[in-house]
This record gives structure tokens, C-alpha cells and sequence, in this order.
């Protein structure tokens, strides 16, 4: 068990960590403010079906159309940018401006456009994830060697050559990278979304627990939530892997 | 007879920096003849490097012409072959694909190109690798994938800049030998940029030493050795006086 002995150390500092959490909550014993591990999973049990059959696919649905939008948006303004100077000058600034506006405060205005329908998540999703994604390819369409660009223009490459032969490789590495930091604020962006106005979804789950005072209620989704991130995450490093074989000769 | 294959007809150089243009070649002729080796010596930054980016069409000259087949060509790009220093293999693509790169730009068919490649692979010591990545090959094996690729453009002249700079004394020799094989059998004309004495008395017809910056006139040096040649033809006392001449003339360049 190759994974077992990699993550021997992580697995072992987590366990002391939940340990000393569920000592504490104990001590404390208010599990409207600080539930116990323990007590958090077995919500998790209890909620199992309304969580994974009600909620899971409703925030999902916002994660994939999010990424989808994403992803089209992101490669589309990375190689606009790499295509044009003047789009590269006009837009550049515009994007890294966009990251400047705190998202999460702009969310209930997108509420107020878009109403509860799933759009207002999908914007906020779409808002966090496009950055790292557009960055990321952007500058690997700019990595390509230009030793190796001026190789295939004496082969007589024309500018469409030599985009698909050298720029496009070379961008992808780059771009699984962004897509990798994307995929995780996704989740993020979904349940900030949700948060704010919906009415399915793990964070709107999660926000209605509170008013509750179900602290377990509140952390049983969350967890759902990260494993969500962690699988999309393992997800991506899987197709990644799988697209770039040649990395493992290196 | 008229066999030349290239021709430089007055051609000035010079790069434009910001605050002056540094002429690099001045007023220059020269012609190489079909099927010629001819290596090109001299000190670091004497131009020869820039003559390969003028000869393939990357650089224009400011002042004369440059002939290829007897032909003036403006766009020169796709006419000649160049094999650069670095051997510039695409990690990301196997042998075969890195070797069928100018067959690609062609666009030849897929399956067309690929036969093209495998055919030639086992001639050049490859077969066996050719869905390997660059990263599983030596450096020798590398610069034989570079040279194949080189050759796959089907151009009649090829330019080498360094092609052998980078391996070790020991694969060099053999790859000297390799190359000199494949020179023959294949009829091309090779133009080859070296800081190796020995590698262009050993490999080369004609050399040319850039002697001056801006290069004006070069001086030519005809090698008196019969083909086929065997490296230990370097110990005749008629090729170690000539060495030495070189050596001195080079000397001269790299002044402290």
C-alpha cells in the first residue's frame, strides 16, 4: 500500500486533530456551538438520504454548469488574449480587476438579478473559478519555446501550425493546474451561492441547520461538501494524468 | 558544371538595437556546390549562428541576395533544413511524432507520415523506440531524432549548428561517423557550425573561418583528405600542420 505509507504522517496528524476536537467538544458540551466529530458523522447517517438524494445533486448541478461556463469562458479569453494584443490589453487588466471585488458581497446582488434559480450560484461559481483557469492557460500559451516556434517556421509552419504543434501542448499542463485550483473553489463558490439564497443545495442545507442551532447540521453537509471537492480534485489530477503520459518519462 | 546550390551575392547584415545597428556581415559572397560539406568555425558571437538564420530565412539581409538552387527567394521559410543546437524535441510527443514534424507541417497524411518515419528508424539506430518519449533517450539518441527530423524535411541543403556540442567526446565520435555515413548515402548538401577543429577537418570539405565582426571576407581552408575517410587520417603531418594553422587563426579571434 503504496498511498497508505505516503500519507501516513497527514492521516496520523488528522486523527490527533479530530481527537483533541472531540475531547474539546465534550468538555464544552454545547453542541449547538461546537458539535462533536462523533456526533457530526452520525448526522451525517441520519441526514444520508435527504443530504446525497435532495442536496448533493442540486449543488452539483451548480458546480458542473458552473466549471462548464468556466472552462469555455476561461480558454476562450486565454486565447483571445494570446491571438490579439489589443484584446490581451483590453481584457487583461479588466480580469485581474474582477478578482479585486469581493465576490461574496457582490452574491446578494446577483440574487436580487436572477431570483433563487440556480443562475445567481452558477454567476458566483463562474466568478471565482474563470480566474484561475484563464491565468493558467493564458500563460502557457505563452511558455512555447521560441527556439521551437522559429524550428517549425523553417519547416514552413504557418501561425495555425505552429499554435496547435507548441502552443497548445504546451498550455496544457498549465492549464490542468488551473483547473485544479478552479475545481476546488468551485465548491466554494457553490455554497456561498446557495448560502445567500436557494432553496436545495448542501450550503443552503448547511445555513438552514443554523437557524436551527443544529451545530451538527451545520458541519454534516460541509463534510459532504469537501469530499465533493476532494473527489473533483482527484478527478481532474486523474484526467490529467491520463493526457499528459509523456510526463512520466521525464 | 554549375552545381551550386547556395550563393550569397553581397548580402549585409546587421542586427537594428536601439541605439545603433551592429553589422554583422559585410558585402559577404560565397557558394556552396551540391552535395558539399562545409563547416563553418569561428569564436562566439563572430555571426555564425546569424548566417544559418539568414540561410533559412528567419532574418533578412539588409543589402544583396541569397540564392538557394539558383533561385532567389524572398521567403526562404520551408526551403532549407535546419537542425538547431538544442535538439528541440517536443517532450510531449513520441519518437515518431517528433520525427514526422515537417511531414505534419506538409500536411502529409498520418499514416502516410508515420510510414515515412519507421522506415528510416532503424537506420538511425532507433527502432524499438519509436512510441518512446524524448525523456527515455540519450543525448546521441536524441540528436539522431533531431537529424531524422531534419532530413524528413526533404530539403537538398542542411544547416547544423552545433548538432554535437552537448554530448560527451566518446558518443561524438561515433556520431561524427554516423553523420559522415548518412551525408554520403543520402546526397545532401550540409552546411555544418562547429568550435571543433578536428570535428570539421575530419567531417568537412571546405571550411570557412569567421575571422572578423562584421565578416567581410572568409577565408577558406580546402581539406586534402580522400573520401572515405577514417578518423586516424587526422595524424598525417599534412592534417596536423593544418590543424595547427586553424588553431593559430583562431587564436587571433579570442582576444582577452
Amino acid at each position: 500500500m503504496k498511498i497508505w505509507r505516503e500519507y501516513t504522517l497527514t492521516i496520523s496528524l488528522l486523527f490527533i486533530l479530530v481527537f483533541f476536537w472531540e475531547v474539546t467538544a465534550r468538555i464544552i458540551n454545547m453542541a449547538f456551538i461546537l458539535p462533536s466529530p462523533t456526533a457530526i458523522l452520525v448526522k451525517l447517517w441520519e441526514l444520508k438520504v435527504v443530504l446525497i438524494a435532495e442536496h448533493l445533486p442540486a449543488t452539483l448541478l451548480i458546480i458542473f454548469i458552473g466549471l462548464a461556463i468556466s472552462i469555455l469562458l476561461g480558454v476562450g479569453l486565454a486565447v483571445s488574449m494570446n491571438q490579439s494584443k489589443i484584446i490581451e490589453k483590453a481584457f487583461y487588466p479588466l480580469i485581474i480587476f474582477s478578482q479585486m471585488v469581493p465576490t461574496v458581497a457582490l452574491a446578494p446582488i446577483f440574487i436580487l438579478w436572477f431570483g433563487y434559480s440556480i443562475w445567481s450560484k452558477v454567476l458566483v461559481t463562474v466568478l471565482i473559478t474563470f480566474f484561475p483557469i484563464t491565468i493558467n492557460t493564458y500563460d502557457g500559451l505563452r511558455s512555447g519555446s521560441k527556439e521551437l516556434k522559429e524550428l517549425l517556421l523553417t519547416m514552413g509552419a504557418r501561425k495555425k501550425d505552429i499554435f496547435f504543434i507548441v502552443n497548445v501542448p504546451t498550455a496544457l499542463p498549465h492549464f490542468f493546474s488551473g483547473l485544479k485550483v478552479a475545481v476546488t473553489f468551485s465548491v466554494i463558490g457553490a455554497a456561498i451561492g446557495e448560502w445567500l439564497g436557494a432553496q436545495a443545495g448542501l450550503g443552503y442545507f448547511s445555513r438552514r441547520m443554523m437557524t436551527q442551532f443544529d451545530g451538527a447540521g451545520v458541519f454534516a453537509p460541509i463534510i459532504l461538501l469537501s469530499v465533493v471537492g476532494i473527489l473533483l480534485f482527484l478527478l481532474v489530477k486523474w484526467i490529467e494524468n491520463k493526457s499528459l503520459k509523456w510526463r512520466q518519462s521525464q | 558544371m554549375d552545381n551550386t546550390v547556395l550563393e550569397f551575392n553581397s548580402v549585409t547584415f546587421s542586427y537594428s538595437g536601439p541605439d545603433n545597428d551592429t553589422k554583422i556581415l559585410d558585402s559577404l559572397d560565397f557558394r556552396v556546390q551540391e552535395r558539399e560539406f562545409v563547416s563553418i568555425i569561428g569564436a562566439s558571437g563572430s555571426g555564425k549562428s546569424t548566417l544559418f538564420r539568414l540561410i533559412s530565412g528567419l532574418e533578412q539581409p539588409s543589402i544583396g541576395e541569397i540564392l538557394i538552387n539558383g533561385n532567389y527567394l524572398t521567403n526562404r521559410l520551408g526551403h532549407v533544413g535546419y537542425m538547431p543546437q538544442q535538439d528541440l524535441l517536443m517532450p510531449w510527443r513520441t519518437i515518431v511524432e517528433n520525427a514526422a514534424l515537417p511531414l505534419q507541417i506538409n500536411s502529409y497524411r498520418k499514416d502516410e507520415a508515420r510510414k515515412q518515419v519507421t522506415a528510416l528508424l532503424d537506420e538511425f539506430g532507433l527502432s524499438g523506440y519509436e512510441n518512446r518519449y524524448p525523456g527515455d533517450l540519450s543525448g546521441g539518441m536524441k540528436q539522431r531524432v533531431s537529424f531524422l527530423r531534419t532530413i524528413l524535411t526533404g530539403a537538398p541543403v542542411l544547416l547544423l549548428d552545433e548538432p554535437f556540442s552537448a554530448l560527451d567526446a566518446i558518443t561524438r565520435l561515433s556520431m561524427q561517423e554516423w553523420l559522415m555515413e548518412q551525408w554520403e548515402k543520402r546526397k545532401k548538401t550540409i552546411l555544418f557550425i562547429t568550435h571543433d577543429v578536428n570535428e570539421a577537418l575530419y567531417l568537412s570539405d571546405r571550411i570557412f573561418v569567421f575571422n572578423q565582426t562584421p565578416v567581410h571576407a572568409l577565408e577558406e581552408i580546402k581539406i586534402p583528405m580522400k573520401r572515405p575517410r577514417n578518423l586516424k587520417d587526422l595524424n598525417r603531418p599534412e592534417m596536423i600542420a593544418l590543424k595547427d594553422r586553424l588553431l593559430d587563426q583562431l587564436r587571433l579571434k579570442v582576444k582577452p
